[in-house]
């Protein structure tokens, strides 16, 4: 039956056709509707990992048990998990394993633009690129068969645009093949000596995955005008189709490691230039001009950022319509932290304080972002805890008493651990922040270790915090509710001011979740409100400034009463007290 | 035929999920090649969000650009006027006149524009702006936006009363049923 289906699911569909049996992952948008998806099988088992690295581990020792596996993750999660990637290069498998990477050209909800194909030559692992959800649903299965036909983890790299993208797909039936788990030192243990004869192994496989890129059918060739060949993949073919049409001959590349070589220079002797249309880095590019092919690329379209139809259409000389513009400057509208959210209380005390705040990945990075403005630094999972300890030796005692870092709880579990075990080692006098809203917040509600409970809602193992803490030999463990200004700031201070380290939990649910009970909005009395604006400053979008009075909107406020705290003439009206 | 082209645009959280699976479901039930765009993740939290829906005998690109969208589909009056680019010379918004503040206005950095009906009409966008929290709340649910806005929608496009009857009875909760047919009728006959 035909139907719509969204890429990511499209993937997790050809897993499951192809007999997946084993799932584990790390969300990251825009990858994570593919683990959840998969995790609506009752005969798959998924799970969501504390981390990227752990998750593609597991997936290993699945698929070395003989038995399908995947790992999902988006672009940064591949850095986190490189370590077992490359030298599962050099293992290979015994059942498949299929690792799903999606990149975010245009960084829609990312901290950076990298590119996953140069993960793929290094590790020296092929990869597959699908341009829509059937080629995703396609691919998914065709990895499988490449894993075990080349005895090779293979990646399958996503976009935004085919992740997030439906188009129609065909299903079929589900097989699934077993392996036994058989022993075999030589291929499994990867000490130099057995690792010394892997590696021209993987020289060898590198060398016939080339020689099947040559003839596969997902590298194609589309014959039309023959004044321009272009070269493309994933989600640029789509623009290419859609504004040059058969004007232009494509040969599009759905295997972008190993690359064809003869295929490529049949292709360009079959046009009278060529060039390469490749969002981010000029990978395809590079390796025509090192069959020494002229060839256009960079030089028209840019690196950074995503590619459209209109831009394609430009860089190849035709003209398209700008539409129309108002005359004025709109304002924009970033994301916001939602009315209710609990990190706001606790960011409006750190502002209030004038810490220097350093900050992690998660909703909590919207932190930085005014009128709370109070995080100055984000760079990666868990780098919050770990570079705290690095400006504090630096800076010594004064930095200590006006430094905080932030993290959240699935952060925390990703990788803050580890830095957390060195400020517990080494000895700076740091206070750590955990904000724990009891979910991942920012990928759209995943479960993790600290919630208790598992991908499929079903109660699971829970980490303490508290405890864990406690284990590293911190002393200093202090819970704070973020909707209790007063006693956030206090604590704060006190902590601070300490000479040892110390961890903060910061805990209340995200108010989004389902179980939290939203409260009856507040309403302002015009009577007693001034007009002074002291509530404006938590930057909640329930309030806003109407003919000098504070206004609530009644359809976003969810009644937390974290602005009640702010106001000094007692102008919110209909504070319920929670349950 | 060229591809069609419909934008949903709105703010993180306002809900345009149904409109854009109600169409797309009504675009597949008619025969043609669908694509439908959607965002996720960070701007998802009270940020500018779009949904691009494209139909025709096969579709290739998965976005809409500036100047191609036959119509702007918009729950929320400022998002119509900062996606207005993406209209054809020839296409059309339909519009709720709801008005969030942005965090800039919020904030007081900036003010809410005036009179942003007017200025797209001086621009020369053909727009059709209702008050469809109104609308919703006439049909029994202030979340019915997204069929009212529809019902209005349905005026532009040449598919028959019943297809739009079966998406929607497919696509909507049978608890909803009611609220949102009539929410539907209510949006298609505002003039």
């Amino acid at each position: 039956m035909k139907q719509l289906m969204l890429g990511n699911k499209a993937v997790a569909r050809g897993l499951y056709e192809a007999g997946v049996l084993f799932a584990s992952s790390y969300p990251g948008t825009p990858s994570t509707e593919v683990t959840e998806e998969l995790a609506r099988y009752d005969d798959v088992y998924c799970e969501w990992a504390p981390n990227e690295k752990v998750a593609m581990e597991s997936a290993f020792g699945a698929c070395l048990a003989g038995r399908r596996a995947f790992c999902g993750m988006k672009h940064v999660g591949l850095n986190v998990a490189a370590d077992p990637l490359y030298t599962m290069s050099y293992t290979g498998v015994n059942a498949g394993l299929v690792v799903v990477v999606a990149d975010d050209a245009g960084m829609h909800s990312s901290q950076n633009e990298q590119d996953s194909r140069h993960h793929a030559i290094a590790s020296k692992v092929p990869m597959l690129e699908p341009s829509d959800s059937a080629e995703a649903l396609a691919f998914a299965k065709l990895a499988f068969e490449l894993s075990e036909e080349y005895d090779t983890p293979v990646l399958l790299k996503m976009c935004t645009r085919v992740s997030h993208s439906q188009s129609v797909v065909e299903t079929s039936e589900r097989t699934v093949p077993l392996k036994e788990y058989k022993k075999d030192i030589q291929k499994y243990v990867m000490m130099p000596g057995n690792a010394r004869k892997r590696h021209p192994f993987v020289e060898e496989r590198t060398r016939k995955l080339t020689e099947y890129a040559e003839t596969s059918p997902v590298n194609r060739v589309e014959m039309g005008g023959t004044k321009l060949g272009i070269i493309t993949s994933s989600t640029s073919y789509q623009y290419v189709k859609e504004a040059l049409g058969d004007s232009v001959s494509v040969l599009k590349l759905g295997m972008t490691n190993p690359l064809p070589e003869k295929l490529i220079l049949d292709f360009a002797s079959r046009v009278e230039e060529l060039a390469v249309v490749e969002e981010l880095d000029p990978v395809i590019e590079d390796h025509c001009r090192k069959l020494g092919l002229k060839v256009r690329g960079k030089d028209l379209l840019p690196i950074c950022g995503e590619f459209s139809q209109n831009m394609i259409a430009e860089a190849f000389g035709l003209k398209t319509d700008h539409g129309r513009n108002l005359e004025e400057t709109l304002p924009m509208r970033p994301p916001v932290m939602c009315p209710g959210c609990p990190h706001r209380g606790l960011f409006y005390t750190l502002k209030k304080i004038g810490c220097t705040v350093l900050g992690d990945i998660g909703c909590y990075t919207l932190g930085a972002v005014p009128p709370l403005g109070s995080m100055e630094m984000t760079l990666c999972m868990g780098a919050s805890v770990s570079s705290i300890h690095g400006f504090n030796k630096a800076l010594g005692r004064e930095s200590e008493s006006k430094t905080v870092c932030v993290i959240g709880d699935s952060t925390f579990m990703h990788s803050g651990m580890t830095g957390l075990a060195n400020i517990a080692y080494n000895q700076s006098h740091s206070t750590v922040i955990i904000l724990d809203n009891s979910i991942t917040g920012m990928t759209g509600h995943q479960q993790n270790p600290t919630t208790g409970y598992n991908i499929k809602g079903d109660p699971a193992g829970k980490i303490d915090l508290e405890a864990l803490c406690r284990s590293m030999g911190f002393r200093r463990i202090r819970v704070i509710d973020p909707y209790d200004l007063a006693a956030c700031e206090e604590t704060v201070r006190e902590e601070l001011a300490c000479d040892e380290p110390s961890v903060i939990i910061s805990r209340r649910p995200c108010a989004l979740l389902k179980y939290v009970k939203r409260r009856p909005p507040l309403k302002i009395n015009p009577d007693k409100c001034k007009g002074c604006t002291s509530c404006m400053r938590i930057g909640c979008p329930a309030i806003s400034m109407k003919d000098g009075k504070a206004r609530v909107d009644a359809t976003l406020c969810v009644g937390c009463g974290v602005c009640t705290q702010l106001c000094r003439f007692d102008a919110f009206e209909g504070m319920v007290k929670e349950d | 035929m060229k591809t069609k082209n419909i934008m949903i645009v709105g703010v993180g959280g306002q809900g345009s999920l149904l409109a854009s699976k109600l169409l797309g479901h009504l675009l597949l039930s008619e025969g043609y090649d669908v694509k439908v765009s959607e965002v996720h993740g960070m701007s998802q939290r009270g940020g500018s969000v779009v949904t691009y829906v494209r139909y025709g005998d096969s579709v290739a690109s998965p976005v809409i650009d500036r100047g191609e969208a036959d119509c702007i589909v918009s729950f929320e009056l400022l998002e119509a006027a900062r996606w207005l680019p993406y209209l054809r010379q020839d296409g059309r918004i339909v519009t709720n006149t709801q008005q969030i503040d942005p965090m800039p206005v919020v904030t007081g950095a900036v003010s809410y524009p005036e009179d942003l009906v007017g200025k797209m009409k001086t621009a020369g966008a053909g727009i059709d702006a209702m008050d469809c929290v109104a609308l919703a709340e006439q049909a029994g649910n202030i979340k019915a936006v997204n069929l009212v806005l529809l019902g209005r929608l349905s005026h532009y496009f040449e598919f028959p009363e019943e297809a739009w009857m079966r998406s929607i009875e497919a696509c909507v909760p049978a608890k909803f049923l009611e609220v949102n047919k009539k929410a539907f009728a209510l949006g298609r006959d505002a003039s």
